[in-house]
C-alpha cells in the first residue's frame, strides 16, 4: 500500500465494517453510509487528481498493479503461450504467443515483471536478458509470416545490467528490434503498461501506436539513476522524476505517444477489469484503424511517426 | 545510464593510470600507460597511440577525421543543427550551462560531426562522435544528423561509415533523446534496402544507446584496442550482481571473443581496412574506373615498417605513380 492511499483505504474499510454490521438494519444507518461513501469519493478525489510523477511512478510500480499476463487474460481469449529465442534460452521476462482479441487472432507479447517473490524472482523483476528481446523479436517475425497484428506490452524497469547479459549482445538485442520493429510488415500497437524505462523499453515499443496507460511512465532512464547521475544523489529521484517529463499527458503533449488509457481513479489496481476494458476498446479501435492501411503506406507512416522525433534548432 | 558509467569508471577503476592521467603534451613525456618516455611526434604520427604500448588515447572528432579522410576532401553537412532545451531540465546544472561548456571546450556545435568525405578516394558519408563533448551524448541533434546522414548515404548510393564514441543517450533530452534510438535504427533499416555498406568504428567508450541503436547495426564493426564497448557501465552492473567484474570484461577484445564485434584494429590500420572492405564488396558499377583505383592505392600512405623493410617497394611504386601521372 501506499503511503497517499493508506487514508483512504482505512476509510474504505471503515464503510465496509459499517454496511456489514449495518446490514439487517438498512433504514438506521443509511444516512451514515451515505455520508462515509461521500467522504471516501471526496478523499479519493482530493489524493488521486493532480498526482506528482513521482506519486504516478509509485502507482506504476504497486505491488497490486495489474502485469502483462494479467492484461493478456483480461482481454484476450485462447492464448497460446510459445517459448524461447531459438538461440540460448527462455526469458521468462518476456512472455507471448498468438492469442484472439474479440476474435481477431493477433501476437501478443508482453514484459512480465512477476507477482510474489517466487515468481518476480523467475521472471528478473521484469528486466529482460538479450534472449527476452530476441524471443520477442522471433514472435514478430511469426506475427508478419501470418498477417497477425502485434501487441506489445512494456513494462520494465530497464533491460539486465549483468554479466550473461552483456556477453550475449544485450545493445545488440535492444538495437536489432528496433531495425526490425520499424520495417515489420504488418501493424505493431505498443502499450506501456506501467514501467517504460530505458532501451529496455524501447526495445518492446516501436509500432504504429504508441499509448500509455494513465499512471504509467515512458523515460530515458529511471528516476533513480538518473538523480544518482545528474544530481549526484538517488535520493533526489522524486525531482528527477518532474525533470524528466516522463509522465502520459507530457509525452502525449510532445507527440511521443498517441493516446493515453484511463484507469480507475487511484490506479489500475483499483479496478483491473475496467483499466482491461477501457485498453482493449482503444486495442480494437486501432486495429481497426490500421487494418485498412496499405503496408507500404504502413511502414511509411511508422518511419515518419518517428523521423519527427526531435526538438532542434536549425540555422543557416 | 551512458555519462554515470563513464564517470564511475574514473573511480573504480582508478588503478589503472592510462584512464586517470591525462594526454602526453610535452615534446618528450611519459606515457601514463606503460610509463615509458615517447617523443611527442612519433605519438602525433601514430594516431596517439604510444608507440611503445600500443596504448589508445582518446581522440577529438577533428583528430578523427584527420586519420580517415583524404586531406582536404571533408565537406562537413548539417553543422547548423544546435540542442534546444525542450524539458528546460535542470539538475545541479542547467543543460544549457553544459551544452555552453562543452561548445566551448570542444569548439563543436555538438556532439558528432557528419560530412561527406573522400577514403583513400572513394566517396563516403562519414559520422564522427566527439566523447568531450557531454560524454558524446546522444540528443535530438546527434540523432537526426546521424538520421540525415544515413538518408544521405542511402540516396547518394555511398558507403556509410561512423565513428563511435558515447556515453548513451542523453538524459537532458529525457524521451528525445531515447527514441533517437529508434529514428537512427529506422534510418539504417532502410539503408539496407540500398545495398550499400555500412561501417562503425566503436571507439572508447561506446555504451548505453548509442551501442543498442545505430553503432552496432553495421555491416562490419571494428573495435579499437581496449575500448570499453557494452550496454550497461561496469559500475551499474557491479552493484546489481554485487561482485567485481572479470578482467577484460566489455573491452573491445571481450566483445571480439563474444562474437559482437568483427575485428580488432589499431588506429593507424583503420582506414585502409576500411578501404580495402569498400573495394571487396561494391559491386564492379560502384567502383571507380581502373586508372582511378590504380592511383588512389598508390597514393596510399604506407606503414613505415614496410617502408623500411623494402625501399625496392617504394621505388616501383614510385615508378607507376610516375606513370599513372604521365597519361
Ligand atoms: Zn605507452
Amino acid at each position: 500500500m501506499l503511503d497517499i492511499e493508506r487514508p483512504i483505504v482505512e476509510l474504505e474499510k471503515r464503510l465496509e465494517d459499517l454496511k456489514r454490521l449495518a446490514k439487517d438494519r438498512p433504514d438506521m444507518f443509511d444516512s451514515e453510509i451515505k455520508l462515509l461513501e461521500k467522504n471516501v469519493a471526496e478523499l479519493k478525489e482530493k489524493t488521486f487528481r493532480d498526482l506528482s510523477a513521482w506519486q504516478k511512478v509509485q502507482i506504476a510500480r504497486h505491488p497490486d498493479r495489474p502485469l502483462a499476463r494479467d492484461f493478456i487474460e483480461m482481454m484476450f481469449t485462447g492464448f497460446i503461450e510459445v517459448h524461447g529465442d531459438r538461440l540460448f534460452s527462455d526469458d521468462p521476462a518476456v512472455i507471448g504467443g498468438p492469442a484472439n482479441l474479440k476474435k481477431q487472432p493477433v501476437m501478443v507479447i508482453g514484459e512480465q515483471k512477476g507477482r510474489g517473490t517466487k515468481e518476480r524472482v523467475k521472471c528478473n523483476f521484469g528486466m529482460p536478458h538479450p534472449e527476452g528481446y530476441r524471443k520477442a523479436l522471433r514472435l514478430m517475425k511469426m506475427a508478419e509470416k501470418f498477417s497477425l497484428p502485434v501487441i506489445s506490452l512494456i513494462d520494465t524497469q530497464g533491460a539486465y545490467p549483468g554479466i550473461g547479459a552483456e556477453e550475449r549482445g544485450q545493445a545488440w538485442a535492444i538495437a536489432e528490434n528496433l531495425r526490425e520493429m520499424s520495417a515489420l510488415k504488418t501493424p505493431i500497437i505498443c502499450v506501456d503498461i506501467g514501467e517504460g524505462a530505458s532501451g529496455g523499453a524501447l526495445a518492446m515499443g516501436v509500432g504504429d501506436r504508441i499509448y500509455m496507460l494513465e499512471n504509467a511512465y515512458f523515460s530515458v532512464i529511471t528516476p533513480e539513476g538518473c538523480a544518482s547521475i545528474l544530481y549526484k544523489d538517488p535520493g533526489r529521484a522524486e525531482e528527477a522524476a518532474e525533470s524528466l517529463k516522463m509522465t502520459a499527458d507530457s509525452l502525449l503533449r510532445f507527440g511521443i505517444i498517441d493516446g493515453i488509457i484511463p484507469e480507475p481513479l487511484g490506479g489500475a489496481h483499483r479496478g483491473d477489469q475496467e483499466t482491461a476494458d477501457n485498453l482493449k476498446k482503444v486495442l480494437i479501435k486501432s486495429m481497426e484503424e490500421l487494418r485498412d492501411i496499405e503496408i507500404s503506406e504502413l511502414l511509411d507512416q511508422r518511419y515518419e511517426r518517428l523521423r519527427k522525433i526531435g526538438v532542434y534548432e536549425e540555422g543557416s | 545510464m551512458g555519462i554515470k558509467d563513464i564517470l564511475d569508471l574514473k573511480q573504480t577503476k582508478a588503478e589503472e593510470p592510462p584512464k586517470k592521467k591525462g594526454v602526453p603534451k610535452g615534446i618528450w613525456s611519459k606515457c601514463a600507460a606503460c610509463n615509458k618516455t615517447i617523443y611527442q611526434k612519433d605519438f602525433l604520427k601514430n594516431l596517439k597511440v604510444c608507440p611503445e604500448c600500443g596504448f589508445h588515447y582518446q581522440l577529438s572528432a577533428r583528430e578523427r577525421l584527420d586519420s580517415l579522410v583524404d586531406p582536404g576532401t571533408f565537406e562537413e553537412t548539417n553543422s547548423v543543427l544546435l540542442a534546444d532545451d525542450p524539458l528546460k531540465f535542470k539538475a545541479n546544472k542547467t543543460y544549457r550551462e553544459s551544452l555552453d561548456q562543452s561548445k566551448e571546450k570542444t569548439a563543436l556545435p555538438e556532439a558528432v560531426v557528419t560530412g561527406w568525405s573522400k577514403i583513400n578516394g572513394r566517396l563516403v558519408m562519414l559520422g564522427v562522435m566527439d566523447f568531450h563533448f557531454i560524454g558524446g551524448t546522444m540528443g535530438s541533434v546527434v540523432g537526426e544528423k546521424i538520421t540525415r546522414a544515413v538518408e544521405n548515404a542511402t540516396e547518394a548510393e555511398t558507403p556509410l561509415i561512423i565513428v563511435a564514441a558515447s556515453g548513451g543517450a542523453r538524459m537532458q533530452e529525457g524521451m528525445f533523446s531515447l527514441m533517437q534510438m529508434a529514428k537512427t535504427s529506422a534510418a539504417i533499416a532502410r539503408l539496407g534496402k540500398n545495398r550499400m555498406p555500412y561501417i562503425t568504428v566503436l571507439t572508447h567508450p561506446t555504451t548505453g544507446g548509442v551501442t543498442a541503436s545505430f553503432a552496432s547495426l553495421a555491416d562490419v564493426i571494428i573495435g579499437e584496442p581496449g575500448a570499453m564497448i557494452g550496454f550497461t557501465g561496469p559500475r551499474v552492473i557491479e552493484q546489481t550482481i554485487k561482485q567485481r567484474l572479470p578482467e577484460g570484461f566489455q573491452t573491445a577484445e571481450f566483445m571480439l571473443e563474444h562474437g559482437m564485434i568483427d575485428m580488432v584494429i589499431e588506429r593507424p590500420k583503420i582506414k585502409n581496412t576500411i578501404s580495402d572492405y569498400l573495394d571487396m564488396v561494391l559491386p564492379v558499377s560502384k567502383k571507380k574506373d581502373t586508372k582511378e583505383a590504380i592511383k588512389d592505392i598508390m597514393n596510399r600512405p604506407l606503414l613505415d615498417d614496410v617502408n623500411n623493410i623494402n625501399k625496392r617497394i617504394q621505388k616501383g611504386i614510385s615508378k607507376i605513380q610516375e606513370k599513372v601521372k604521365g597519361d
